[in-house]
């Protein structure tokens, strides 16, 4: 422990400093001391071969559903949390949709609590925007973000009312604290349970118009306009239009960010075929030109991050007529690869498409993560990036299956996730590749 | 991706059937129709039963399916569900694998949620019919709207159908959409913007007005319009609504000398179509009504095979 850490022969790629090649990392006291293409290994150090590999800052994801406090059958702190450095994520924002919704500090007080009990990764709670998420009342936003609070948002549900939004934004200016959105106009939405068109149609499923999404898009950003010093934060966008309008805002210098889930920028809403349940989310499965224009939207930086949103739920929940079905996936077990895929096919650098999971989504809630630079936590993830392996539901870690990405292949995988100079994660591993 | 149409015997939909499937059931149906006239049925379904599974009121599809089982010698169960509002979807899954465990032949499933027949067939080793699954297919109603032409015009080749009215919600429009397009038919939907399905003039002819398109059909098929949709304004009000869909007595003057007029019932008389036309000439509403059980006939003895 005194010795320290010693990451040597991987290939650092480390956006956020620009680099791309093989570098040792020694970590001392949990924090990063040293980045070289070759350092002595201090005496009494642990060495981590890492060969091979790729040497990652430790994976951010802004939206996770941990489920706890309140629906433990479909989550916990601790299974979420061990899902999370599994998929190599070593920070994760978790949602305040809980039971109670964490609307007060003594529901973050124990979000954290569990986190730490759990001692895996970095869980750091969202605060609701409104009292029991019912867009009227807005919560006491100080006290939620000194009692832990990184950002604040009604997720899962718009907040409906204009006006209330507005003094969301104004009020927010004085923590400097993002405001998350689900963007949703539910007089559009409408009971609809797939994305509109042709298919929604054929399949008799009721659909939902892009403008639900597009239309509060719109809205908030001519808000964040009138709202001096607010911070915007747009969660799972999955529309082209609503890229389009990012795009703009952000050439005029509106301080808004962005996240893209990685099921919006991979799947279409074919996957609906079938009534299949693991493909109902919201904002649903969208079409093909909404797909290609997200994947544009991450390359040119319109996109921040990549976020799973990862929602657990029970079987009951998804084994049932799809308009019943409960929305939404797990997901912090399949990102990287998705992500990476996106590297492989060349629709992103391979350093951004690292980036929108670790210096991207760090930066749009300020947070101290992300990166390898000197001084900063040791947060790593290793990753054999020739690795293919098949998405197996019922051996994730997460306790729940709903994937809709069950049995395809994938190509890049986890090997090993470190906290702070700690490993909290390690595969079995069949043999090592050159 | 495949369509799934039919797991087996099942018959989810008409979607993605072939034409000689379909003309092969509608060929069987004209025999059972035939038997029914020279009084030369054989009951071969004597001794098993067919569970009639409605998780949605209806008369007239449960009598018929009821009549059909009957006249091919089977007994039927008729199970009603009223399935909570909280757990509708296990217990659907449960109800339907405790009565496929009781030995029945065949389900008949209705339902109010698309896809349920298909839920239905993946959960249980029976063929499931489904008897209409929300807004998605009703295929024995789309069944034996085909026999119902054919018998009038022998082929549906380069015949024009329109169907007008709420084809958003309508699980009929749907199912007569696939078949009567299979079997060579032009169908043009005719609906206001407000209930035409999005994205179906990637399929076929789409119109807002059936003045439009009246005097090119060779049957108009006007669906019922439910009154409790204005609550959602999808429509104003039903004068509005008749106004440019309803099928009055001055349209139906228009028509050509032969065209036909059909509903799958039951009507909105004076709304989606004039009383006079409903009971005129032209009117194949009853036919239709008759013709459901040979069809229905047809069905079973496919699924119970």
């Amino acid at each position: 422990m005194s010795g320290g850490l010693l990451f040597r022969g991987g290939r650092l790629l480390d956006p956020r400093h620009g680099v791309d090649g093989v570098r040792d990392v020694r970590v001392q006291d949990g924090r990063v001391a040293a980045v070289a293409p070759s350092l002595t290994v201090p005496p009494g150090a642990e060495v981590v071969d890492a060969s091979g590999l790729w040497v990652l800052p430790g994976l951010v994801d802004l939206h996770v559903h941990l489920r706890e406090p309140g629906e433990e059958g479909k989550e916990t702190i601790l299974t979420g949390s061990r899902a999370a450095v599994a998929g190599g994520f070593t920070t994760v924002v978790a949602m305040p949709n809980t039971r109670p919704v964490n609307d007060a500090p003594g529901v973050t007080a124990f979000v954290l609590q569990r986190a730490r009990e759990a001692g895996l990764c970095r869980v750091l709670p969202a605060g609701a925007i409104t009292r029991g998420l019912k867009g009227e009342e807005l919560t006491d936003f100080g006290a939620l973000q000194a009692a832990g609070c990184v950002c604040i948002t009604d997720d899962g549900r718009p907040v409906m009312s204009a006006g209330i939004m507005r003094r969301a934004l104004q009020w927010s200016c004085q923590f400097g604290l993002p405001v998350m959105v689900h963007e949703e106009d539910l007089t559009l939405s409408a009971g609809g349970v797939m994305t509109e068109g042709l298919r929604a149609s054929r399949l008799g499923l009721r659909g939902i118009p892009a403008s639900a999404e597009v239309a509060m898009v719109a809205r908030d950003l001519v808000m964040l306009e009138e709202v001096q010093r607010a911070r915007l934060h747009v969660a799972h966008v999955s529309c082209e239009a609503s890229v389009r309008l990012i795009r703009e805002a952000r050439r005029r210098g509106l301080p808004v960010t962005a996240e893209v889930a990685p099921h919006h920028f991979s799947l279409t809403d074919a996957a609906v075929e079938g009534y299949d349940t693991h493909a109902r989310m919201n904002p649903p499965l969208r079409l093909d030109r909404d797909v290609a224009a997200l994947r544009e939207g991450l390359a040119d930086g319109t996109l921040d991050a990549v976020a799973t949103d990862h929602a657990p739920h029970g079987v009951l929940d998804k084994q049932v007529e799809f308009s019943r079905a409960m929305n939404g996936v797990v997901g912090l077990e399949t990102a990287l690869p998705l992500t990476l895929a996106l590297a492989r096919q060349g629709t992103l650098p391979l350093l951004r498409a690292v980036e929108v999971l670790t210096a991207g989504p760090a930066r749009c809630f300020g947070l101290p993560a992300g990166h390898l630079g000197v001084g900063a936590a040791a947060d790593v993830t290793l990753v054999d990036p020739d690795e293919r392996w098949t998405v197996d539901a019922a051996a994730f870690e997460s306790k729940s299956r709903n994937t809709p990405f069950q049995g395809m292949e994938m190509t890049g995988r986890v090997v090993q996730t470190w906290v702070e100079g700690r490993r909290v994660f390690a595969r079995a591993r069949k043999g090592r590749q050159g | 991706m495949t369509v799934v149409a039919s797991v087996g015997r099942s018959l989810l939909g008409l979607e993605g059937i072939s034409r000689p499937a379909l003309e092969h059931l509608l060929a069987r149906a004209a025999e059972w129709k035939r038997a029914m006239g020279d009084g030369t049925l054989k009951p071969v379904l004597g001794g098993r039963f067919v569970a009639n599974m409605f998780f949605e009121d209806s008369t007239r599809t449960r009598s018929s399916f009821e009549m059909a089982a009957k006249l091919l010698g089977a007994e039927v169960l008729n199970w009603t569900a009223r399935g909570s509002s909280t757990s509708k979807g296990e217990t659907f899954l449960d109800t339907v694998r405790n009565v496929s465990a009781l030995g029945v032949a065949a389900l008949v499933v209705r339902h109010t949620a698309s896809g349920c027949a298909q839920l239905a067939a993946q959960a249980v080793d029976v063929p499931v019919v489904n008897a209409g699954d929300g807004t998605h297919e009703h295929p024995s109603q789309g069944l034996l709207d085909a026999f119902t032409l054919l018998e009038r015009w022998g082929r549906l080749d380069g015949r024009t159908v329109v169907i007008c009215g709420d084809v958003l919600h309508s699980r009929v429009a749907r199912s007569n959409l696939h078949a009567l397009r299979t079997l060579g038919a032009r169908v043009v939907l005719c609906a206001p913007p407000t209930l035409m399905p999005a994205g179906f003039d990637a399929l076929c002819e789409t119109r807002h007005a059936l003045d439009e398109v009246l005097e090119d059909a060779d049957a108009v098929m006007l669906l019922r319009v439910q009154l409790e949709r204005m609550a959602e304004a999808f429509f104003p009000s039903a004068g509005e609504y008749a106004r440019r869909f309803g099928l009055t007595a001055a349209r139906a003057a228009r028509m050509k000398p032969d065209a036909v007029v059909m509903h799958p019932g039951p009507i909105n008389r004076g709304v989606e179509l004039a009383p006079e036309v409903a009971d005129g000439p032209r009117s194949l509403v009853l036919q239709q009504v008759a013709n459901g059980i040979p069809v229905r006939m047809a069905v079973l003895e496919r699924a119970c095979a």
